[in-house]
């Protein structure tokens, strides 16, 4: 085991005495996420390891550190899985990063995010205490949800140190299908399942055809395949990896990639660029010639928001800005936990 | 106003009433921003509001405002904040653990005029509705569409959305389904200087922090939710209950973790040991075995080929683990009352005993043996019986201990007792409560749950919300100098506040 929770307690309490912006590293494979941050690296690598893992209580507890890839692997030899299907996005991915960024995959619209799954985690706040928040249980109201708010925080609140998570059984069924829908049919079809007790567990419309991925018992499967139509695809696991992953060809180049998160059944929009949907229409990627600010209003109009996800300008905002009330709030409850703002300063919002 | 209130105030906080001045100066102001009937003074107006669901504690607060729009509840709270007056916000008062309950020196702001459905978008599965609509309402509207909200907490007929949220409320579903704060998508809430600010929203994952977990279980310590986005679920194709008997309990638990090994997620998963059988099956006569040791209710529910396929494996599941009876609801009716007989439990055992006490404990599934057996122990030292109903499928313990108030000595025991059952399920690393909060009753066991560090910034995270420590003052987190006793869910029969709720 590898518990490194002194080290980093000692280098996060001198870096709050001297003021020194920390910038906090996993396997630093989502070092583009967020905007560009400066500091001194605080590498939670070697404070990894699976703590706990019992599969008959759904409960996994691994330290930050620990590879996402080992994770998934110990699950799956279980037949579990981690329900919100996280990107990697390179072989290093680490657990803590991975809540820290709050990313989901496609299953997401189907099961739940990131943040639905915490349970309980460790963190380490910019003052330099270890606080343990939530636990290993499903059900737990006592004290307010730490745990979660830690999730797509990005270090600005805490080091997660370590995390608690729900895991669920891996389907014992899975298939993808391919119509050959226009992107608003499929945004239109995809709706109309979602209402229906059918066991859908991805969509994409990636600019040419739209995939469909259904998880279950086998039954369910058989019986949903024969319903839906469409035409079965082979390679289906590597389809919905290249979108996670972003190695899907809509994915290459270098530039800006816009990520737009939308009320379910919002219209395709009226910006110009090529686009990848998922999650029925609610996650759009957009490669656009658009300006920023022409991005940003377009989803807002629409009960929506923009992130800059790669490329483009990461020193102006890269997450949508957030109304002045709602701006002031987070920002007293960041004081809060990091007290001299030494926790990846900056990586969030400019000004925090 | 000319009246005062003449009884005596029992504020579990030991806060003074407001001096008749003061009283009288903020009547005044409110009057200015109420309609006549939306601000109550008269200690007989006032009377209904002194307790919630857990009415072994009760306090007549100094005023009740009843909004009828949202801008009058900013007014409200900019008066009372620019007074440094502390509001107690109270959804439909069916929490049992305190959370509503008034002070002497507070106005208590009751939603239950916000209690319309605003929006039911079928096509995008949502409904936008206010925070005093029942829980069951929004699955009312929402049935015609197919669709259903998930979170069923016993009391649903009558408890309200907003105090599911403020609660982060369960049911019997969550394994599958998830609580409160897997099912929402957007709050609009007044802070306590009266911004209506909208947190979380209908796209997915909204920028900055997750306030919307954060605020959700907040039991109003952080703000006043005026409006709640719920999400809807397409109801379920089929649904079967299987019941199933076992000689010993060890074999129930191990049973359950055997369904949930092979990769099954049942809709509903609880088990009874013998005293709340027998119990449950003298009062509602649900069919159960009454020579087990304990029975569990698994519901499967999904598409009509999964159900029949995870029947199969479930019954060969039980029966290979020790059930020795598995039976199958043959239809709507019988499902009903295998259900209804667990849902009966709490009222049930409230028969054959002057009183009961509830815990909610929550516990890793696993130590369920050991926990079961140190209860046993425990209710031998004491003297006292116990009932023990599970929601087996998260953790989620509900120990029922037998005892009569009228005994001299006999509830001290019993609190002692249920302290030292939470202090058992936080050892095992579990927590004091699963669903039905901390509110006024836990607060001490917070102290056993929480390490001063924590709760130091449970206080903190409150003062970036309210820093005058206004909102449901001395609730949920105690403060360091507080540790103390322990309390727990008290229910004398005939005196409950909502008797003829199913609890579960």
């Amino acid at each position: 085991m590898h518990d490194a929770a002194n080290e980093l307690q000692e280098k996060v309490r001198q870096a709050h005495a001297s003021e020194t912006p920390l910038r906090i590293v996993g396997g630093d494979t989502k070092a583009f996420y967020g905007r560009a941050g400066e500091g001194e690296e605080l590498s939670l690598r070697d404070h990894r390891d699976v703590v706990s893992y019992e599969p008959t209580e759904l409960v996994l507890t691994a330290r930050a550190g620990t590879p996402l890839a080992e994770i998934e692997l110990l699950l799956r030899d279980n037949g579990q899985m981690l329900p919100f299907e996280p990107p990697h996005f390179g072989g290093g991915a680490t657990i803590g990063g991975t809540i820290a960024c709050g990313l989901s995959g496609p299953r997401r619209a189907y099961a739940g995010a990131a943040r639905d799954f915490v349970l309980g985690t460790r963190i380490l706040t910019g003052d330099g205490q270890w606080l343990r928040f939530g636990g290993e249980v499903m059900k737990n109201v006592a004290g307010y949800d730490v745990s979660r708010l830690m999730c797509g925080s990005l270090g600005t609140l805490g080091v997660i140190g370590e995390v608690s998570l729900k895991v669920l059984p891996a389907p014992a069924a899975e298939l993808t299908l391919a119509l050959d829908l226009s992107p608003a049919e499929a945004m239109d079809t995809a709706s109309a399942w979602a209402g229906k007790p059918l066991p859908i567990s991805a969509t994409c419309h990636d600019g040419e055809r739209f995939y469909v991925r259904l998880s279950g018992a086998t039954t369910a499967v058989t019986a949903a395949r024969r319903r839906l139509g469409g035409e079965v695809r082979e390679d289906d696991a590597q389809l919905w990896e290249r979108v996670r992953e972003q190695r899907h060809g809509f994915f290459s180049g270098d530039g800006p990639l816009w990520r737009l998160a939308l009320p379910a059944g919002t219209p395709l929009l009226d910006l110009a660029g090529k686009w990848l949907l998922e999650w029925g229409g609610s996650q759009r990627w957009l490669r656009s010639p658009c300006s920023t600010t022409d991005i940003r209003d377009a989803a807002q109009r629409n009960g929506g928001h923009a992130t800059l996800f790669r490329g483009g300008d990461r020193t102006s905002e890269v997450f949508q800005p957030l109304p002045a009330p709602l701006d002031q709030l987070q920002r007293r409850l960041k004081a809060q936990f990091d007290p001299r703002g030494i926790l990846n300063a900056g990586r969030l919002y400019l000004a925090w | 106003m000319t009246d005062s209130v003449s009884v005596p105030i029992v504020d579990p906080d030991g806060a003074e009433p407001l001096s008749p001045a003061r009283r009288e100066a903020l009547f005044r102001e409110l009057a200015r921003v109420l309609p006549t009937e939306g601000l109550l003074h008269q200690e007989e107006d006032l009377r209904p509001f002194e307790c919630d669901g857990l009415s072994a504690y009760r306090c007549l607060p100094s005023l009740v405002a009843l909004p009828d729009t949202v801008e009058q509840v900013q007014e409200v709270l900019r008066i009372c904040s620019r007074r440094g007056i502390a509001v107690i916000a109270r959804g439909a008062g069916t929490g049992l653990s305190g959370g509503a309950l008034p002070r002497a020196d507070a106005v208590l702001l009751s939603l239950a005029r916000f209690s319309r459905i605003l929006h039911v978008d079928a096509g995008n599965r949502y409904a936008r509705v206010q925070p005093g609509v029942r829980n069951l309402a929004v699955s009312e509207a929402a049935k015609p569409f197919g669709l259903y909200y998930a979170p069923d907490p016993s009391s649903q007929i009558a408890c309200s959305i907003g105090g599911n949220v403020a609660e982060n409320a369960g049911g019997v579903h969550c394994l599958k389904y998830g609580l409160t704060v897997h099912n929402i998508l957007e709050l609009k809430v007044v802070t306590v200087d009266g911004e209506l600010l909208t947190i979380g929203g209908l796209a997915p994952d909204s920028p900055g922090y997750d306030l919307l977990a954060l605020l959700t279980g907040s039991e109003g310590m952080l703000a006043v939710i005026v409006e709640v986005t719920v999400k809807l679920l397409p109801i379920p194709e089929r649904a079967q209950v299987l019941l199933a008997a076992f000689d010993r309990i060890e074999d129930a638990g191990a049973a359950v973790g055997a369904i949930i090994a092979a990769g099954v997620v049942p809709g509903g998963l609880e088990m009874m040991d013998g005293p709340a059988i027998k119990a449950a099956e003298d009062f509602v006569h649900a069919g159960y075995p009454l020579d087990a040791a304990a029975i569990l209710l698994c519901e499967l529910d999904g598409t009509n080929e999964e159900v029949s396929e995870q029947v199969m494996q479930v019954r060969a599941l039980l029966a290979r683990h020790g059930a020795s009876e598995v039976l199958t609801a043959i239809d709507a009716d019988q499902r009903q009352r295998f259900w209804a007989g667990r849902k009966a439990a709490f009222p049930a055992v409230g028969r054959i005993s002057p009183d009961y006490y509830c815990m909610d404990g929550t516990i890793p599934r696993k130590e369920l043996p050991r926990v079961l057996k140190r209860i046993t122990e425990l209710s031998e030292e004491y003297g006292l019986a116990v009932a023990n109903v599970f929601h087996a499928g998260d953790g989620n313990l509900h120990p029922l201990i037998l005892y009569d108030a009228n005994k001299p000595g006999e509830l001290q025991r019993t609190e002692e007792f249920g302290g030292r059952i939470l202090e058992l399920c936080v050892d095992v690393g579990g927590t004091i409560t699963g669903e039905h909060g901390v509110g006024m009753e836990k607060i001490n066991q917070m102290c056993v749950q929480f390490p001063a560090d924590e709760l130091t910034r449970f206080h903190a995270i409150k003062a970036a919300f309210d820093p005058a420590g206004l909102l449901n003052p001395g609730k949920a987190v105690p403060t360091l100098n507080r540790c103390a006793e322990f309390g727990a869910m008290h229910v004398h029969r005939g005196k409950a506040a909502f008797p003829d709720l199913e609890r579960y």
